[in-house]
């Protein structure tokens, strides 16, 4: 540990700063040689105590900071060592310890930026030094600031009502929060009431998800809104702002009961419009209701179909037939507005569309299906009653599950989608179960990596299901052989054998992967929060704050942040649950104090920067001629400080003065 | 100022780049970069602020005058910005500010704006790989350099003009 303190005589007017060079082990310190960092600095101007330690966060390293303030009576704090966004907030907390204002401190970031970037050694420590030297430049002008309270709303709002958001508002009402669940479609349940049985347990997704449905629908701490969008998001962490559109389902929903008379007599004898719940393998009627089981358990009317919505000639035999006087053709779309403190996103994601893969015949091939459709196939409540019966009415004697659809493949999506592997190995459980086909499975690598996800996988193999590891070319429908006729060829690469294959089968199986909504983007920009390349919202840590984002207030959970599977998918929105409660329990926030003000006596009145703030915090007063910014309207982006012509507006903690003295630190030879 | 302000790069030349980066996107994808152990080259420094809006286009020619050979500024993307539109006002500013700097005789690719999201560690590393090859070819700007020349130019004009009234002075008599 390089020392290079003292009780250097100060002359008047300099500060005293304390600068910490931080090893962090060998992060840092492998690359950078802090010792000659820690000398250098204590050779600037105002700097009386500059220390080299091996993990500056650590609690010795903290204290440290705090008892050197003491001693050393130090009145500013440069630190170096990681990103700020990691530990700003820890040496801030250091420099309170030892009786300073917590923005009389400057962080350098020598690891992310510097250490971990760099290999040449001479150029990194040259890289800190002068990082080092503008933080020692630029601490002497911070000011004491202090942290401003808001108070934070206690009610939440959850977006998307499958398992993640279920699980999340009920978690949170079971706190005694005021939840508003807000889902897209007419009935909560996500894709997970789509499933028949659910992997590795096999037991029946309807058991396990429909109690909670339920729950969800009678906890009298949730509002649940369904058929509805979010479509403004205003306001700041602990206060948003939520404006929630909700589509019109010709139903009034708090006078129907679900008894579904309306269904039995509508004009439309025969159901014959394409029924989106089963992914379009049955079919329903204009007024119609997902499954039997649809929370809430309320009818709605597709304009689309409805003669009496379409041309209003209908003779409402629906309406009639409805002794509640439920059904009410004239609703119109609603606007509502909401105040929460905290929202959990958890908006899901949408399957690989399998026509992106053309040499596996989807849409071309009647005998070729998603998983999704398979799902539903083998669902005792889907289409067929839970039989394995083709489109044309055969039952299959053979089917050919492809793996990595859309997964794994540098065409489609790179990632692995996470649950193909284990739903794959269901569905042919299943499939062998309900129609004694021999099933195949394609694979390119097997993962299971769950608990009795393995073991699972070893039932599947006893139970007689094949395994061919290699990428599927391609369906085909073209016979070699007389064995081929009226069969769908998969031809293959066995690449444990080491020969190519052609396999005929009867039914094929797309291993569909799971990708971002397709209009992810459009949502996280309504939120304020990012996407990760492939599309998935950001995390703001990938481990260590994974169901934050980087706008605080607003949490994610499910499969809308990665792929995952309904264990961590139920896990996660648990998380982002607590997170959220922590949030509302502390019952305030702490805004960071970065705003800007006018500066009164320096402003010239040219009203410059009243049209730049997009919160509307600048206002002009016409009295005075000047303008005033209100700094709880204030987020601190410092537009109006980078456009004010005669310097009057400050951004705290961005000074003109700061970032000078930054960019002469920076640049000094 | 009769001569060119650029001059081609020397043996050795080393640029110095002076990086203003928005908390929300460019700082993070920079932090990504680095925990992602991405390689680059080490000629820039980063400046913090919170939005890229902040930057005040005399910043920027602060930084050249002090001795950058370029500077960078990076922001969220279009209709990403965490303040909503900041990086709009940015890129007007900074539209204008290009057409001065090619007044003031400063190269194209001295100044760079650059949308980095949160998630583009990588192009963090390709950015300033790619500037810091371009300024290197471009060779140094140095401008302190440059103005103390001019400054002695200066002094000697009035040096000379100092003379001059003397010699009139004498005239006169």
């Amino acid at each position: 540990m390089a020392d290079n303190n003292g009780n250097k005589p100060q002359p008047i007017g300099l500060p005293r700063i304390g600068f910490y060079v931080c090893h962090c082990g060998s992060n840092i310190a492998g690359t950078i040689d802090v010792a000659e960092v820690a000398q250098f600095v204590a050779g600037l101007p105002g700097v009386v105590v500059s220390r080299d330690y091996k993990y500056m966060c650590s609690d010795p390293g903290q204290e440290m900071i705090a008892q050197d303030i003491k001693e050393h009576k130090l009145d500013r704090l440069v630190v170096a060592a990681c990103s700020p966004n990691l530990h700003e907030e820890t040496f801030r907390k250091a420099a309170a310890k030892g009786g300073l204002n917590s923005f009389l401190f400057q962080m350098v970031n020598i690891r992310e930026h510097a250490s971990w970037v760099h290999e040449d050694k001479k150029a990194a420590t040259a890289k800190a030094k002068g990082l080092a030297r503008a933080a020692v430049y630029r601490v002497r002008f911070h000011k004491p600031l202090e942290k401003q309270q808001v108070p934070v709303d206690p009610n939440v709002l959850v977006v998307g009502g499958g398992i993640a958001g279920i699980h999340a508002a009920l978690t949170l009402a079971n706190a005694g929060k005021k939840v508003t669940l807000v889902e897209r479609e007419a009935t909560i349940g996500g894709h997970m009431a789509l499933f028949d049985k659910t992997f590795p347990t096999l037991d029946c997704a309807a058991c396990i998800l429909t109690p909670k449905m339920s729950a969800v629908k009678s906890h009298p701490n949730i509002t649940l809104w369904t058929y509805s969008e979010v479509a403004k998001v205003d306001g700041y962490v602990g206060n948003y702002k939520v404006t929630v559109k909700r589509k019109p389902r010709y139903v009034k929903e708090d006078l129907c009961v679900g008894c579904m008379e309306c269904i039995d007599a509508c004009v439309f004898k025969e159901p014959k419009f394409t029924d989106q719940f089963n992914q379009g393998l049955g079919k329903r009627k204009p007024v119609y209701i997902d499954f039997p089981q649809a929370t809430p358990k309320v009818v709605l009317i597709d304009p689309q179909s409805c003669i009496q919505l379409k041309t209003g000639k209908c003779k409402k035999s629906c309406a009639e037939a409805c002794d509640r006087d439920a059904i009410d053709f004239t609703q119109k779309e609603e606007t509502r507005e909401l105040q929460v403190g905290a929202i959990v996103l958890a908006t899901g994601f949408q399957a690989f569309d399998a026509k992106k893969e053309p040499r596996y015949g989807y849409g071309r091939y009647p005998g070729v299906y998603t998983a999704l459709e398979i799902e539903r196939l083998v669902n005792a409540s889907g289409p067929t009653s839970g039989e394995v019966v083709l489109r044309d009415g055969r039952h299959p004697k053979s089917v050919g599950i492809i793996h990595c659809v859309g997964s794994r493949d540098a065409k489609t999506n790179k990632w692995c989608s996470r649950v193909c592997c284990m739903y794959s190995l269901k569905l042919a459980h299943l499939i062998q179960e309900h129609s004694g086909a021999e099933v195949y499975n394609f694979y390119i690598d097997m993962r299971a990596p769950g608990k009795a996800y393995e073991e699972f996988y070893d039932k599947l193999l006893s139970e007689g299901v094949h395994f061919i590891r290699g990428r599927v070319s391609e369906v085909t429908d073209w016979a070699m052989t007389p064995e081929e006729e009226g069969k769908l060829v998969l031809r293959v690469e066995d690449t444990l054998a080491g020969f190519v294959r052609r396999i005929p089968v009867d039914m094929v199986v797309l291993a569909t992967g799971l990708e971002p909504k397709a209009d992810a983007q459009e949502v996280r920009r309504r939120f304020n929060i990012g996407c990760g390349n492939e599309g998935f919202f950001q995390e703001r840590h990938p481990k260590l704050a994974p169901v934050n984002t980087f706008t605080d207030g607003i949490f994610i959970a499910g499969a809308c942040q990665a792929p995952r599977d309904i264990p961590d998918t139920v896990a996660q929105a648990g998380a982002a649950a607590a997170e959220a409660l922590v949030l509302i329990d502390a019952g305030h926030v702490e805004l960071e104090p970065n705003t800007s003000h006018v500066v009164e006596e320096e402003c010239c009145g040219c009203k410059s920067c009243v049209p730049l703030c997009p919160y509307g915090a600048i206002t002009f007063d016409e009295a005075k001629k000047k303008a005033s910014i209100n700094e709880v309207l204030c987020k601190g982006c410092g537009v109006c400080a980078a456009a004010c012509p005669s310097g009057s507006i400050r951004q705290n903690l961005f000074e003109d003065e700061e970032i000078f003295s930054e960019i002469e630190g920076v640049l000094a030879k | 100022m009769s001569k060119p302000m650029e001059q081609g790069a020397g043996a050795g030349f080393e640029p110095r780049i002076v990086a203003f980066f928005c908390n929300w996107c460019t700082y993070t994808a920079a932090d990504l970069a680095g925990v992602s152990r991405l390689k680059y080259a080490p000629n820039v420094r980063v400046i913090r602020v919170m939005c890229s809006g902040r930057v005040d286009p005399q910043f920027v020619m602060e930084a050249f005058a002090k001795g950058a050979d370029g500077v960078l500024l990076g922001g969220c993307h279009p209709g990403d910005c965490h303040y909503a539109e900041g990086n709009y006002k940015t890129l007007r500013r900074m539209r204008m500010l290009e057409r001065m700097l090619k007044d003031m005789g400063i190269a194209d690719g001295r100044f760079r704006l650059e949308w980095i999201s949160g998630a583009e560690g990588d192009k963090v590393k390709s950015v300033v790989n790619d500037m810091v090859a371009k300024v290197r070819a471009l060779g140094p700007l140095d401008l302190p350099g440059k103005f103390a020349e001019w400054d002695k130019e200066i002094e000697e004009l009035e040096h000379q003009i100092s003379a001059q009234p003397a010699k009139e002075a004498v005239h006169a008599r």
